[in-house]
């Protein structure tokens, strides 16, 4: 089975988030990367037990440039055999859908696992952007995941509860939290990753349709405040009349 | 014990003099002691025995003998990464980070470098996976800053080796193996020679009663008429010097161990002093508590610098024993100062298992001490500085 895995960077959750260009770009200045937690968690790791049972090959992709090769890298090192790197600088999220979409389309990729969303961005639609583009099905927040022959036996969260589908492979879906279990790189990976390919292809034109108008940080956490245990309708009156919240 | 929230400092932004796989090692090493460490430290520590479940784990994250050629089933890394895998190791606990460097550097380097061919194919690649744990015994009852007074000793009978003597405070000696020990031939020349578990002769009784370094095992290695094959003997390489090159290595590993102690507490401490109130504010805010916590990444931060330069040096093959000395003696000083400090920026918190302050710093009582004390690396510095030898 060919696996095709999107991965991106995110900011380490311990950043301190600031932006620059008149509050329109997140400042990279002294942040740490990591891989997106869902791409590198759930959709990577699923990808590498669906290989290592089933055969076939691992293959992530990343839309950006060469400061996304360590991220890339430690994809690699988990167990990834090969990863492309689409060298664009994308506009959004039906850019980066294109993007990836410009190199899979030829390439008969079985399987098309992209993380939930971004822990920075949180858009959450790159994988039904590349479904549509791919003219492939698409299965949102799975949580569990098996093929079997042509056919891919999906879990997916719902609302108060879960919900199991079944679809025909080749299928691209978005990982949550659930799938798999993080899987820590070994010495052996990290040799390996050395000499593992990492192609860097061109990209299309941007295909942006969206653009940034501004950022804002979340106002800041006020005071907590304390009801006295026994004073219930107080506690009342400022959930009604403060926190509008009933 | 709380979710482990430790996060590194890096002051002088000294990451950027990191290779991209120097940071993927490290952070690989901090994940792991994350995940499989941190929830079960404080237990192995109350309970006194080393968590060996973590063995093989260990072996996977380059934990033994990462710079070891890959030929002996080492990782062929370079020094600072070794480095960096010690600082992770004891910014968890030092007891940890003991069991690794002594099968490191003080059994796995010996074989690779003083060994013949034989014993590294034998050896080497079951000590890089953990299969074989190993020990190191120097020390004696009556020789322990002074090891060229060793009265262990063996005789050549013809067609094998008759070992006599006995070696304590040796770390992972309870379950080990192998040791490598070091012993005086009739001459009175320095051996270095692999006693194997099962000899006839050699026992490790473990050592108890130890408030410090409670994760790791620590016996006495026995040997009583012993009788240890000719070809178990290390011929690269005889007299005291063998052993003190491991030490060397050894030393190294805890220069840069010795920081993570030191991150640790400071970490632990700057997030309760800038969460904790009294007087009805943080008593980060008080100056009092800034000072201390000032203090201390002031250290650390030239302790780090001290460290990666001697790592470049060990690289270039270039970092004398004294310079070894002086960053083993600085950086074990340095944290268990801070380890003292973070104490007590938490106050009645501090002496809990909650947080892992109270236990670095006891753990850092037995590091000040092994592998050559405070006083002696300062002997050393002394002579290399003056040419005068005030061991004696
Ligand atoms: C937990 C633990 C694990 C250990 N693991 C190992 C191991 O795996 N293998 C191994 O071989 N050893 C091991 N050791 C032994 C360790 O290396 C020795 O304890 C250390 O070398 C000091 O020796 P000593 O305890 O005999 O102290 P001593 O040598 O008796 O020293 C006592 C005091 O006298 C001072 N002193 C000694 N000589 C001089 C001098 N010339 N001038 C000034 N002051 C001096 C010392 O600095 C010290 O303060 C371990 C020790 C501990 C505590």
């Amino acid at each position: 089975m060919k696996i095709l895995v999107c991965i991106s960077k995110a900011p380490d959750t311990t950043s301190r988030i600031a932006f620059t260009d008149g509050d329109t770009k997140f400042d990279e200045n002294g942040v740490q990367f990591i891989v997106n937690p869902y791409d590198e968690w759930y959709a990577l790791v699923r990808g590498l037990e669906l290989k290592e049972t089933l055969g076939g090959s691992v293959t992530t992709v990343t839309v950006g440039g060469a400061d996304n090769d360590p991220v890339i890298r430690k994809a690699l090192a988990i167990g990834a055999d090969n990863a492309v790197r689409i060298d664009a600088d994308p506009a959004d999220s039906f850019d980066v859908a294109s993007q990836i979409v410009s190199y899979a389309k030829d390439q008969g990729f079985d399987l098309v696992l992209t993380g939930k969303e971004t822990i920075n961005y949180n858009s959450g639609v790159t994988g039904a952007l590349i479904a549509e583009m791919l003219d492939m099905p698409y299965v949102a927040l799975a949580t569990k995941l098996d093929v079997d022959g042509g056919t891919a036996t999906i879990t997916r969260e719902v609302p108060g509860g879960t919900e199991v589908v079944e679809v025909a492979t080749p299928v691209v879906l978005s990982a949550a939290k659930g799938m798999a279990e993080q899987r820590i790189p070994n010495m052996r990976g990290i040799m390996a990753a050395r000499t593992k390919p990492l192609e860097v292809v061109a990209g299309v034109p941007s295909t942006g349709q969206t653009s940034i108008v501004s950022y804002a940080l979340p106002p800041a956490k006020g005071d907590v405040k304390l009801v006295d245990a026994e004073n219930v309708a107080e506690l009342v009156r400022l959930l009604h009349e403060e926190a509008k919240v009933i | 014990m709380r979710t482990d929230l430790y996060q590194g400092h890096d002051y002088y932004l000294l990451d950027e003099l990191l290779t991209e796989e120097h940071k993927l090692i490290r952070d690989t090493a901090r994940a792991w002691v994350k995940k499989e460490v941190s929830p079960i430290i404080e237990q192995a520590a109350e309970d006194g025995k080393f968590p060996k479940h973590l063995i093989p784990g260990l072996g996977e994250i380059g934990g033994f003998g990462p710079y070891i050629p890959e030929e002996y089933g080492g990782a062929g890394l370079d020094q600072i990464s070794y480095g960096l895998i010690m600082q992770e190791l004891e910014r968890c606990d030092s007891g940890l980070r003991s069991t690794s460097s002594v099968q490191s550097s003080l059994v796995m380097y010996p074989i690779w470098k003083y060994g013949t061919e034989e014993q590294r194919k034998k050896f080497l690649p079951k000590l890089a996976t953990g299969e074989f744990i190993g020990c190191f015994g120097l020390t004696e009852p009556d020789h322990g800053s002074n090891p060229g007074g060793m009265i262990t000793n063996f005789k050549d009978m013809g067609d094998h080796y008759l070992l006599n003597g006995a070696k304590m405070w040796i770390s992972n000696a309870p379950f080990a193996d192998l040791a490598v020990v070091w012993a005086k031939d009739e001459s009175g020349r320095i051996h270095g020679i692999i006693v194997e578990r099962g000899m006839e002769g050699f026992s490790t009784p473990t050592m108890t009663g130890k408030w410090s370094l409670r994760a790791s095992d620590t016996g006495e290695l026995i040997f009583d008429n012993v009788k240890v094959p000719k070809e178990n003997l290390l011929t690269g390489r005889s007299g005291l010097g063998a052993p003190l090159s491991c030490l060397d290595s050894a030393r190294y590993g805890i220069a840069w161990g010795a920081i993570g102690s030191a991150l640790d507490c400071y970490d632990v401490a700057l997030r309760y002093a800038k969460e904790r109130k009294q007087f009805d504010r943080p008593i980060a805010g008080f100056q009092l508590q800034q000072k201390k916590l000032a203090e201390m990444i002031t250290e650390i931060t030239k302790a780090q610098l001290l460290t990666h330069r001697l790592g470049q040096l060990r690289n270039e093959g270039r970092a004398t024993s004294a310079q070894i000395s002086m960053a083993k003696r600085n950086n074990v000083d340095m944290a268990i100062n801070i380890a003292r400090e973070a104490r007590q920026i938490l106050g009645g918190m501090g002496i809990i298992n909650e947080y892992p302050i109270m236990r670095h710093m006891m753990n850092l009582e037995s590091v000040i001490t092994y592998e050559g004390t405070h006083d002696i690396h300062l002997l050393i510095t002394g002579m290399d500085i003056t040419g005068e030898n005030a061991f004696k």
